[in-house]
């Protein structure tokens, strides 16, 4: 990816996230965050990645931002609630904004490989390659996870039931 | 210069062909309910005065557009302006580019160069077609939720329930045939049903998965929200539900929404479960009968009769969709939810057991890819 795609991609992409925390509407900002998502697939794309890309697209845009859009509409939240709520939490973010900023210059400062040099290897982002990788190399994280989806299915069934 | 035309040709001519199918359909609909409860139905427009044969297509296909387009655009006070004109465009888009990866033909031979008759051929096809499916669900959400109407807002908020719901079944019915056929891309899928069962019987997707044909209708046309499926919409319950406040071109966006969902339910099943373009015992040179009988045609012909039967097969559907929409009555919407999760879900996710089972066991079978 050249820099001029990479801004036009980047720039975007960087300024509908922060209109996520921005905007006072908490619609809105669930609407920019599903358009976010959705530039990040095309980012996906762009490094032909088109797995990853469509399933981005279909389990966060597609499913779970349209749950958060359901929960918002059904509590029906206005936005002077939220702003109310605001002082306690807007700390703690700021913490954590900073200690993520930290990590990122950490890593940044840390001479890396950079992945984005050379081509990539046949079939790279491909169904079948991704799969292969999945069941093979990555086979014991990708189980330990779809445990873990069964352990938060089992207890939300639990919790409807109480 | 010429790749990128013939793409944009592609595209263009299927998304073309999909808007004049919903034109087309919405005519079917009237007239062919108007059949079922012994009706004349649309009948009144004409051009001339008289016509011998008054179908209703003036009706429906000059009139009713011309009335739509006129129409005073009506956005109700308290409504959100942005929200509630961009709600139809956000639902109908998706779907319309999800005919870029539906093959309509296998491939047109013109001078050297081999035209496949796929807009788009993507590697990750039928992932993507769920990708853009889901997407569409916003048009819904939103248009309910924009229009600062009660009822709106319910008929979205049982849409999108609905429709992430009879995703997971729709997305379960697809892997069994992705199995079975061993691609995601949709022209190897039709590619792959060109085989022959002994020799004599096409290998359709059908006779190798019955049970996700099924659910993946059921499925697909509770995704198109229309009756027994149309509790977001309910017009005795809710008006109209999350459309309730459009008129004009934006309102008649909605009822295209509709009508291209149904296409491309009639599309999916088609492409993945009857053949696609596939017409039985027709080659790329021609005829070969089992009984030994051969008839070699040009390649145009071949496609033309390719293209035509993808057409015809599409119609069926779209016609059988419409049917069910005016036989059945509507469920209650925890009989439809119930559908659903204790029905079709267990259904599909037993088929992908038995699929895969059936290939470990045999790996060795007559579909490339071993299904």
């Amino acid at each position: 990816m050249d820099f001029v795609t990479f801004l036009a991609l980047a720039v975007p992409l960087v300024a509908v996230a922060i209109m996520v925390i921005a905007h006072p509407s908490p619609v809105y900002s669930a609407l920019f965050l599903v358009l976010t998502l959705f530039l990040l697939a095309v980012y996906f794309l762009f490094l032909d990645a088109h797995v990853v890309a469509a399933l981005q697209i279909i389990v966060y845009a597609g499913a779970i931002m349209v749950l958060f859009l359901f929960v918002i509409m059904l509590l029906n939240l206005q936005s002077e609630t939220l702003r109310a709520q605001r002082g306690g939490l807007g700390r703690v973010a700021v913490i954590g904004g900073v200690v993520l900023a930290a990590e990122l210059g950490l890593l940044l400062a840390r001479p890396t490989a950079d992945p984005a040099r050379g081509e990539p290897p046949e079939g790279f982002g491909t169904v079948e390659a991704l799969s292969r990788e999945l069941f093979t190399t990555y086979v014991l994280p990708f189980e330990v996870t779809g445990l873990l989806l069964l352990v938060a299915v089992i207890g939300a069934v639990v919790l409807a039931k109480r | 210069m010429l790749d990128f035309s013939i793409t944009f040709g592609l595209t263009l001519l299927m998304i073309l062909m999909v808007l004049n199918l919903g034109g087309l359909l919405l005519w079917i609909e009237r007239k062919g309910s108007a059949v079922l409860q012994d009706r004349i139905g649309a009948n009144r427009a004409a051009i001339l005065g008289k016509l011998p044969f008054n179908l209703g297509i003036v009706n429906t296909l000059v009139a009713d557009p011309i009335k739509l387009f006129t129409k005073e655009d009506f956005i109700p006070p308290g409504a959100d302006r942005l929200l509630h004109t961009l709600a139809p465009a956000v639902g109908l888009v998706p779907l319309l580019v999800t005919f870029i990866v539906i093959p309509f033909g296998d491939v047109l031979v013109v001078g050297d160069r081999e035209i496949t008759l796929q807009a788009a051929q993507l590697n990750v096809g039928i992932l993507y077609v769920l990708a853009m499916v889901s997407l569409s669900v916003y048009g819904v959400v939103l248009g309910g939720w924009a229009s600062n109407n009660r009822w709106a807002l319910l008929g979205g908020i049982r849409g999108s329930a609905q429709m992430i719901s009879y995703e997971i079944p729709l997305g379960l019915a697809l892997i069994g045939v992705v199995l079975t056929f061993g691609s995601l891309d949709l022209q190897e899928i039709a590619r792959a049903q060109g085989a022959l069962i002994g020799g004599w019987v096409p290998a359709w997707g059908i006779l190798y998965q019955p049970v996700a044909c099924l659910v993946f209708l059921a499925a697909g046309i509770a995704e198109s929200k229309r009756t027994p499926f149309d509790l977001p919409e309910a017009e005795s319950e809710l008006i109209a539900g999350y459309f309730t406040e459009y008129s004009g071109a934006k309102q008649a966006m909605f009822m295209l929404e509709d009508f291209v969902e149904v296409i491309i339910v009639a599309a999916l099943v088609t492409t993945l479960f009857f053949g696609g373009w596939q017409v039985p015992y027709l080659l790329r040179d021609g005829f070969h009968f089992p009984w030994g009988a051969s008839l070699t045609l040009p390649g145009l012909a071949v496609t033309l009769l390719q293209v035509g039967a993808f057409t015809l097969k599409v119609l069926f559907f779209c016609w059988l969709q419409i049917m069910i929409r005016w036989t059945l009555p509507r469920f209650r919407y925890d009989q439809l939810i119930g559908l659903g999760w204790k029905i079709l879900l267990p259904l599909a996710l037993a088929n992908v057991m038995l699929t895969a089972l059936v290939i470990l066991l045999f790996a060795s079978s007559p579909l490339a890819g071993g299904g």
